[in-house]
């Protein structure tokens, strides 16, 4: 186990090189840079600041330079925001993002799970049919149309919650974002475990278990849900890329301060190095959640062997 | 039986297992008759989606002058907006999935029917670009390209073809083996004339269902782009752009929130719904 996840985390390293090379050639190769306004500078001043941020050494050294601060932790300072790091921007953003995104997460698998086994157990009823159009129109309604919605209804109008900003993350700040992020993932689970549910339903040790007297609750609960949320566990990988990535729409519409806004004004304003932090913690992040959930796979399902 | 009454048969039975339900009817008359007012609305309007008409600002929906949909904060008619951004959606929908299907076909099937260290080295690539987080990729693509609707179109399709190209690769695995494809490689047919020509037409039946739900992902893509002003250039509006607009007016005026947004998803669902029938239809096994 231990090596498999060494070698694992080893292959993420030429994926993150490519991300980085990437991302540099894009931001570096077209016109326009960081410093470029409106008013020209006085030539020594512009000078003095591209020396600060060396941008006037030829591309290849400060490629170089760049994966050299990268291969110990420094992604570099913010030309944007002065005397701030990317570090300490990534500080700042990266809890409010994993505290929406994790609430969104527990609250899809929950709702949507419990969803899902519903409409399972009675399949063609109202009981399944009419959950599974609302999740028909849950995954059709992005989420940005979902968040100004929510905020129409429940802060403007009704004024139960606030219409956004974050004032440290009380819960009734989280609620809102949360459940807009959430929304399409809970209908796409519910979908899916109610056709993993049917399937694991029909098959022959469960009716071994039913013909041997067991009650539907013990049923359920002792043979069937595992299998069941063996589907659940392979989604939840593309799944959490999608809140991670998802949480950019979020943050702009209920303003919070996440890396997502960072990332898109830091796009906006040519900000190379705060883009490219970004870009390559985004990435990180997704190459770490397919790795736990392949182990949550293989600790799930004994058939499953990682060593191969 | 000739083989064209064959082929006739299961279209028939194809058509009856994907028409069973009424909402399949449903669904394809509402995108008929979306498709058809995108069309017909801007030609036969008075309004044009760009000119400002201060003395009609934030008109509610009305009766009146046939503004329908009211219009918005430039007194703008909201009616001839949405559709031209329905226009705008549809286009990029099909345009992109186009790209990602052309690219994710040739990949997959490339991949599945070489096999072998070729196949290891093309799913590897798809499994590295995985791991690429595609919507900061793209964002920072159209912050620095400009805004061009060309770039929307190969941006979105250049990203949105992982997902076939491993679905035709599995699917091309399992054909490549077939009686057929033996007898043409003993008629000396040759790679990429094989792929082109016996492989990629068996697999037709599963790349149009993906391809169906790729349409739907597409549009609510570029929406998020042009929701985030990243997509298309005003004056002209997408759903998504016309979506931000409304948000930022909902206050005062929910109606520039609520259409445009209803149009978007009413799309998607239709699309999303005709896509899972489809694949209901093809493939009789799952249910």
């Amino acid at each position: 186990m231990p090596r498999y996840v060494l070698r694992r985390l080893l292959s993420a390293i030429p994926t993150l090189l490519l991300i980085a090379t990437l991302a540099f050639a894009l931001l570096h190769l077209t016109p326009g840079g960081p410093f470029d306004s409106e008013r020209s500078l006085v030539p020594q001043i512009q000078h003095a600041i591209e020396a600060r941020y060396h941008l006037d050494e030829p591309v290849w050294r400060q490629y170089l330079r760049y994966l050299s601060d990268l291969a110990r932790g420094d992604l570099g300072p913010s030309f944007q925001y002065r005397d701030t790091s990317v570090n300490q921007i990534i500080a700042l953003g990266l809890p409010i993002d994993l505290a929406v995104g994790g609430c969104a997460i527990g609250f899809a698998l929950l709702v949507g799970g419990a969803i899902g086994l519903l409409a399972a157990s009675r399949p063609g009823t109202c009981r399944d049919r009419v959950p599974m159009t609302l999740s028909m129109l849950g995954m059709s309604v992005p989420t940005f149309v979902v968040a100004p919605l929510l905020i129409l209804v429940f802060a403007m109008r009704l004024h139960w919650l606030p219409a956004g900003d974050w004032v440290g993350g009380s819960w009734r700040h989280l609620l809102l974002p949360a459940l807009a992020l959430a929304l399409p993932y809970t209908a796409f689970i519910a979908r899916l475990v109610r056709a993993s549910a049917l399937e694991v339903m029909g098959s022959a040790y469960i009716r071994t278990a039913r013909a041997k007297g067991l009650g539907p609750m013990a049923v359920l609960l002792r043979h069937a849900l595992r299998p069941t949320l063996m589907p659940l566990v392979s989604y939840l990988g593309p799944a959490l890329a999608g809140v991670l990535t998802g949480s950019i729409v979020i943050e702009q519409v209920f303003g919070l301060p996440g890396i997502g806004r960072f990332f898109i004004t830091g796009a906006l304003n040519r900000d190379y190095t705060l883009v490219m932090g970004l870009t390559l913690l985004y990435g990180a992040l997704i190459i770490l959640c397919n790795l736990l959930v392949d182990l949550c796979y293989a600790w799930l399902d004994p058939r499953v062997r990682l060593a191969q | 039986m000739s083989a064209a009454a064959t082929m006739a048969g299961s279209w028939r039975q194809f058509w009856q297992r994907f028409n069973a339900r009424r909402s399949t009817t449903v669904a394809l008359w509402t995108l008929a008759l979306i498709v058809a007012a995108t069309l017909l609305v801007p030609v036969f309007s008075p309004y044009d989606y760009s000119t400002p008409a201060w003395t009609r600002i934030f008109t509610a929906p009305t009766w009146r002058g046939g503004q329908l949909f009211g219009t918005d904060a430039l007194g703008r008619d909201l009616l001839v907006r949405v559709m031209w951004g329905c226009r705008i959606s549809l286009l990029v929908g099909l345009v992109a999935s186009l790209v990602s299907v052309v690219i994710g076909v040739l990949w997959g099937a490339t991949a599945g029917y070489l096999g072998g260290r070729s196949d290891a080295l093309l799913m590897r690539a798809v499994d590295v670009l995985y791991s690429v987080p595609f919507i900061p990729l793209v964002i920072v693509l159209n912050v620095l390209f400009g805004r061009h609707l060309l770039l929307v179109f190969a941006g979105i399709g250049a990203v949105s073809w992982l997902d076939i190209a491993r679905i035709v690769r599995g699917q091309t695995l399992a054909i490549r083996n077939r009686e057929y494809i033996d007898a043409a490689r003993a008629l000396g047919v040759r790679a990429p004339a094989m792929i082109r020509r016996h492989v990629i037409p068996n697999l037709l039946g599963i790349v149009i269902v993906y391809a169906t739900l790729t349409v739907p992902a597409v549009i609510l893509f570029e929406a998020l782009l042009s929701f985030l002003g990243l997509g298309v250039q005003a004056p002209l509006a997408s759903l998504g752009s016309l979506v931000a607009e409304g948000a930022s007016e909902m206050q005062a005026n929910p109606y520039l929130l609520i259409i445009p947004a209803l149009l978007l998803s009413l799309i998607v669902l239709c699309l999303n719904h005709l896509g899972d029938r489809l694949r209901d239809a093809l493939d009789p096994h799952e249910h």
